[in-house]
C-alpha cells in the first residue's frame, strides 16, 4: 500500500491522546463557531471559530498577516509549535485553518485524522475546561498566494482549460438542483457549476469514521475523473471550507504540486453577472 | 469525562437524508443533525434523554430542510 505523500501532516487520535499535553504542541478545535467546542472537546484544546476568527469579518477575505499573527499570538503559538487542528464535519473548517496556516508559512501543522467525530465515537476523554495559554509574539511569513486561487485565475483556467477544476460540493449542488446544502440559506443567484469542472464530492475522500481513505483509494478516486496532478488543480465548493479539505487531500496526501483552493467558490461565481454556468451532471 | 452511548443513524426528513448523532455526556444527552450530502451541521440540541434530544434535533432539522427549494435542471 502506498504511503501518503506527506504523512507528517496527519496525526491519529491515539497520537493526540498521547501528545496533547506536550508544551510544544497546541491542539485547536476549529468549527464554524464554538458551539461544539463548548459542549466538550479534546482535553487541553483551545477553540477557533471560523466565522469570527478565521475570516476577515468586515470584507470577505482570509485573515490578513497581521490578523493571523494576532490569532496565533493569543493562542500561545510560536513558529516552532506543532499545531494540531481538528474539528467537526470531518475537519472541514479545520482544513480551512490548516490552509491559512500554510499560506502564512507555519512549518508544522497537522490535521487529526477523523476529526471530532472519530474522537467522540472512540469514547475518548473530553473536557469542558478552557485552557489559559500564555500569549506569544508570533511573526508570520508573507502570504504564499500560490496556495489560493482568485477569480481571474479561475476564469482563465475555465476558458483555456489550463487547470483541472474540482467541484467538491454535493451532486445536487453541482447540477443546480439546489443552491446550498439542504437546510442552509441560499447564498447564490444561480445554481450549477463552473464549465468543465469535475464533480468529486469531498466526502468521497473519507471513510465512515471520518478518517481519510488510503493513498491508493484516493489516487483511484481522483484519477478516475482525470485528476492526476499532470496539470494545475483548482478545488472549489460554496464558501471554500469543503474545498480546503480536498485541497489538503490533493496536496498533502497525494502530493500533487500545483493545487489551489478557490475560496471565493460558488458564492462568488454563482453571483457573477454574465459568468458562464453549466447545469446538470458533468459531461 | 467521556462521551458515552455514542450512536449515529440515518433518517429521512422531508425527503432529505439526515444523519442523527446522539450521545450522553454526564447526565445530559446531546444530539446533532446533519445533512448527509454534503454533511453540514443543521443543529445541535440537548435533552434529559436520548429521545428528547433527538426529537428536538429532528424538529429543527425539519424546519430548516423545509426551506430548501429544489430547482429544475
Amino acid at each position: 500500500m502506498a504511503e501518503y505523500a506527506h504523512p507528517e501532516a496527519l496525526v491519529s487520535t491515539d497520537w493526540v491522546s498521547q501528545h496533547s499535553g506536550d508544551p510544544t504542541v497546541r491542539v485547536v478545535e476549529v468549527d464554524v463557531d464554538t458551539k461544539a467546542y463548548n459542549e466538550a472537546h479534546v482535553p487541553g484544546a483551545i477553540a477557533w471559530a471560523w466565522n469570527t476568527q478565521l475570516c476577515d469579518t468586515v470584507r470577505r477575505d482570509i485573515l490578513s498577516q497581521q490578523q493571523f499573527e494576532a490569532l496565533m499570538s493569543a493562542s500561545g503559538v510560536t513558529p516552532d509549535t506543532t499545531l494540531v487542528i481538528y474539528g467537526d464535519n470531518n475537519n472541514w473548517f479545520a482544513a480551512w485553518a490548516f490552509w491559512q496556516a500554510k499560506i502564512y508559512g507555519h512549518k508544522d501543522v497537522r490535521l487529526m485524522n477523523g476529526g471530532r467525530k472519530k474522537w467522540l465515537a472512540e469514547g475518548r476523554d473530553v473536557s469542558t475546561d478552557k485552557p489559559q495559554v500564555a500569549a506569544t509574539e508570533y511573526h508570520a511569513q508573507a502570504a504564499d498566494l500560490s496556495l489560493r486561487a482568485f477569480l481571474p485565475q479561475v476564469q482563465k483556467a475555465a476558458a483555456e482549460h489550463s487547470a483541472a477544476l474540482v467541484d467538491v460540493r454535493s451532486p445536487q449542488e453541482f447540477t443546480g438542483e439546489i443552491l446550498a446544502p439542504p437546510g442552509l440559506p441560499e447564498t447564490c443567484q444561480r445554481g450549477g457549476h463552473i464549465p468543465g469542472a469535475r464533480s468529486i464530492p469531498w466526502g468521497k475522500a473519507c471513510n465512515d469514521d471520518g478518517s481519510f481513505k488510503t493513498a491508493d483509494e484516493l489516487r483511484a478516486l481522483y484519477g478516475h475523473e482525470g485528476i492526476d496532478g499532470s496539470k494545475p488543480i483548482v478545488a472549489y465548493c460554496r464558501i471554500g471550507e469543503r474545498s480546503s479539505h480536498t485541497w489538503f487531500v490533493l496536496k498533502y496526501l497525494l502530493g500533487f504540486g500545483n493545487v489551489t483552493n478557490y475560496d471565493g467558490s460558488w458564492t462568488e461565481w454563482g453571483n457573477l453577472v454574465g459568468a458562464p454556468v453549466e447545469k446538470g451532471a458533468a459531461a | 469525562m467521556k462521551i458515552e452511548e455514542y450512536r449515529e443513524r440515518k433518517v429521512a426528513v422531508d425527503g432529505w437524508e439526515v444523519n442523527l448523532t446522539s450521545y450522553r455526556l454526564g447526565a445530559e444527552w446531546h444530539a446533532k443533525a446533519d445533512n448527509v450530502s454534503p454533511g453540514a451541521t443543521l443543529c445541535r440540541t440537548t435533552g434529559t434523554s436520548r429521545s428528547e434530544a433527538e426529537e428536538k434535533a429532528l424538529k429543527r432539522a425539519e424546519e430548516l430542510l423545509d426551506r430548501t427549494h429544489r430547482h429544475k435542471v
